[in-house]
């Protein structure tokens, strides 16, 4: 079975038509790249996968695990294994990163019905992957991404990544606002994740990210839709061709 | 989307099933007659037993009433209250005189077991798993207009901390009592406050020797039970030179249709080097969905560091209440005195909030400290209202305040009214202020990381208010902190 299918998906954002039949299918194992022009509903599907609100779904449907994704709930996607790291990650001040992360992590075992981890498992378990990251201790005593630089904020999101063990990770621009250093440390931790269960989706409006995180697949997306697919040399082609090829195809 | 009606609707559904204390208990209670008058008055300090001079300070506090009007300036809208058409004294009818624990009306330790408050010494100090470092409590249980239970009575009073309810101060310590009751609060001060002076019934007293360092933490549990009765607790507390005390309130009431009055004054005295820190916990029934029942609160506290060095900190947390109007303000009379308010005050529903502190600047060098945070819900109003003076004698008083505010949804309403004068020129008063809508981006990402809706909330706000649960007793801020939770419980939408 595959993991996520998305099929003739539609949406629409108060009266406007932004997907407009959409088709997706995403396997146990495989990296996914999604790239397109800004307004071709890269961020769009995205947030459709993970529930965000006030997205209105006219038409199409889609599966993960073969169960209909839009009939739950975002934090019920979240336990099933959906995972979205952001664009633009929030800030909560006053929590603390390590409060958050063992709320989130404790609230997704809870919802699968498992035992709660106990504060010395959880502890030994994060200093593990934030070592891995290059994460200091004190940033995770601070508030949630409050006062993080944006290299930062980024390694919180693969933190994450890595505590909860989704089955699918979407990638929002995970580059947008980074250095190439910063870039770098963010991109070894995705490729660390990469495991025969587990699939991403990296949506990206540049070809530099692929460089770091090699997809088996590139799709391109133009006006609401998927308008060509293929290897990861179609990135490639694009970087020297540009988008303006597909406008009319869609 | 299907989520945000479905909180949209909880919202709607917010109502009497989410208040946990809303029940009552069945127990014969004597009663005085319906009404106010001087026999009322009268009646309340025969029932006490009370000292002439007690019962001429009462008539002439109802005597002053008399001659006030309701104040009508905070920012909150209820109906006329019929001073007529209320009971001003209830007690649970004794079964025998009270000699002991074991002989209170079971149904009132039931009560109080109910509420989580320990009022059996032996359960306390028997505690099978008590953390490391968990201080004991004693508690006064206040149950309508009477006390029925102090813990702990014989280990204070080895330490020499008077901790008694006030009926019983006034005729075992007169002198105490007569030297500072009315001193911060006169029976002059405001309508609600010459009330309270007038019918008060009960409440607690705290004398602390100089030198004392309370061995444990003190508290009253407020309980309202009977039918139109209003409750005016009245409680003063005296640190004396370099003594220490911590006190706690707590406060709940049944869920009824109509609403009901309470009316308490606090009054609290610091000597030179002491130290007061009152905590409050209120959580009085605020009404159901569509804003009927609910308690009024209309409260006067008010401390006065009265020696210099002497430190008064005011910590609350407010979600009860149908309407609360209650302003624990300073006077720094001494020099070098500080005066703290840390409040969280949330609203939902219909609940009307006016609230604030005054901090008033006598002495030189003294310091003050507001950390005031919001948070307004539902259909809810909530209003902080401040005011910080220096006189002119107050060389180098300084303030800081800040006050923020924190809306969920677009029904509610946030409102700061401080009020800065400084007479001195050397004065140095900071404001800060903040209003936010808690973002739906912050929500949904939440969300999505696997926190549902609601719990979401509850992170958001225990974030935004973690600077004033910091100041609570320990014990206490995990119980606020699942307060705050299930008072904003379907606030989203």
């Amino acid at each position: 079975m595959s993991l996520l299918e998305v099929k003739n998906l539609q949406v629409r954002v108060e009266e406007r038509e932004i997907l407009h039949g959409l088709s997706l299918t995403v396997n146990p194992g495989e990296i996914h790249a999604i790239m397109g022009p800004n307004g071709s509903g890269k961020s769009t599907l995205s947030h459709v996968i993970a529930g965000k609100p006030g997205y209105e779904v006219t038409g199409g449907e889609i599966l993960f695990k073969g169960e209909n994704l839009l009939e739950m709930s975002p934090d019920q996607r979240s336990a099933k294994g959906v995972f979205l790291a952001f664009q633009y990650p929030v800030e909560i001040p006053g929590v603390a990163t390590m409060t958050f992360l063992r709320t989130a992590l404790n609230a997704q075992r809870k919802a699968r019905g498992e035992s709660e981890f106990s504060t010395p498992d959880f502890l030994k378990k994060v200093r593990r992957v934030a070592a891995s990251l290059n994460i200091p201790q004190d940033m995770l005593r601070r508030g949630v991404n409050v006062g993080f630089s944006g290299g930062e904020k980024k390694r919180n999101e693969v933190l994450q990544m890595a505590l909860f063990e989704p089955s699918l990770c979407i990638l929002d621009e995970m580059d947008s606002g980074l250095d190439i250093d910063a870039l770098r440390v963010a991109a070894d931790g995705v490729n660390a994740l990469r495991s025969p269960d587990r699939a991403m989706v990296v949506i990206t409006h540049y070809q530099r990210l692929l460089n770091y995180i090699v997809p088996d697949f590139v799709h391109v997306m133009s006006k609401g839709k998927v308008v060509k697919s293929g290897g990861k040399e179609l990135a490639l082609e694009l970087e020297t061709s540009g988008y303006a090829q597909f406008e009319d195809a869609a | 989307m299907a989520a945000v009606q479905e909180t949209v609707d909880r919202v709607r559904r917010i109502d009497v099933d989410q208040y946990r204390y809303g029940f009552e208990t069945l127990i014969e209670s004597d009663k005085a007659p319906k009404g106010l008058s001087e026999d009322t008055v009268r009646f309340i300090s025969a029932k006490k037993n009370e000292p002439a001079w007690m019962l001429e300070w009462r008539l002439e506090a109802y005597r002053r009433w008399l001659t006030m009007t309701e104040p009508k300036w905070a920012r909150v809208d209820y109906p006329t209250i019929d001073y007529q058409d209320l009971y001003y004294y209830s007690a649970p009818k004794p079964k025998k005189t009270i000699g002991s624990l074991d002989e209170i009306d079971p149904e009132i330790l039931e009560t109080y077991k109910k509420l989580g408050i320990p009022l059996r010494e032996v359960e306390v100090l028997e505690g099978v798993v008590r953390p490391e470092g968990e201080r004991r409590i004693a508690v006064d249980a206040v149950f309508d207009s009477v006390s029925v239970a102090t813990t702990f009575q014989k280990e204070l009073k080895q330490a020499g901390v008077i901790f008694m309810p006030i009926s019983e101060a006034i005729r075992e310590h007169p002198e105490l009592v007569r030297k500072y009751l009315g001193t911060v609060v006169p029976t002059s001060d405001n309508y609600f406050a010459t009330l309270n002076s007038a019918v008060f019934s009960d409440g607690s007293f705290v004398y602390v020797p100089p030198g004392v360092r309370c061995p444990m933490e003190l508290s009253t549990y407020f309980r309202i039970n009977e039918r139109n009765t209003g409750q005016f607790e009245r409680t003063l507390i005296i640190a004396d030179k370099g003594a220490y005390v911590s006190y706690l309130e707590g406060c709940t009431a049944p869920q009824r249709d109509e609403n009901q009055l309470h009316a308490a004054v606090v009054e609290l005295v610091t000597h030179d080097d002491a130290e007061i820190k009152y905590s409050t916990v209120q959580n009085w029934y605020p009404g159901n969905s569509e804003g009927k029942g609910g308690i009024y609160n209309f409260v006067t506290k008010r401390g006065d560091c009265r020696g210099n060095n002497s430190k008064i900190s005011w910590t609350q947390v407010e979600t009860g209440s149908a309407i609360t109007w209650k302003y624990p303000s300073c006077i720094l009379r001494g020099d070098n005195s500080r005066g703290e308010f840390y409040s969280i005050a949330i609203s939902n529903g219909h609940q009307q909030v006016d609230s604030g502190t005054k901090m008033i600047h006598l002495g030189k060098n003294t310091t003050s400290r507001i950390i005031s945070k919001g948070i307004a819900a539902g259909v809810s109003q909530n209003t902080y209202r401040g005011l910080v003076t220096a006189h002119r004698k107050a060389t180098g008083a300084r303030n800081f305040t800040a006050c923020d505010s924190l809306l969920i949804g677009d029904k509610c309403g946030a409102h700061t009214v401080p009020y800065i004068e400084a007479k001195n020129s050397s004065a140095l008063f900071e404001h800060e202020a903040t209003t936010s809508k808690i973002s739906e981006d912050v929500l949904f990402y939440c969300v999505q990381r696997g926190l549902s809706q609601e719990e979401a909330v509850g992170l958001v706000v225990n974030g935004f208010v973690k600077d004033v649960l910091q100041q609570l007793p320990m014990e206490f801020a995990v119980e606020a902190q699942k307060l705050i939770s299930i008072s904003l419980e379907g606030s989203v939408g």
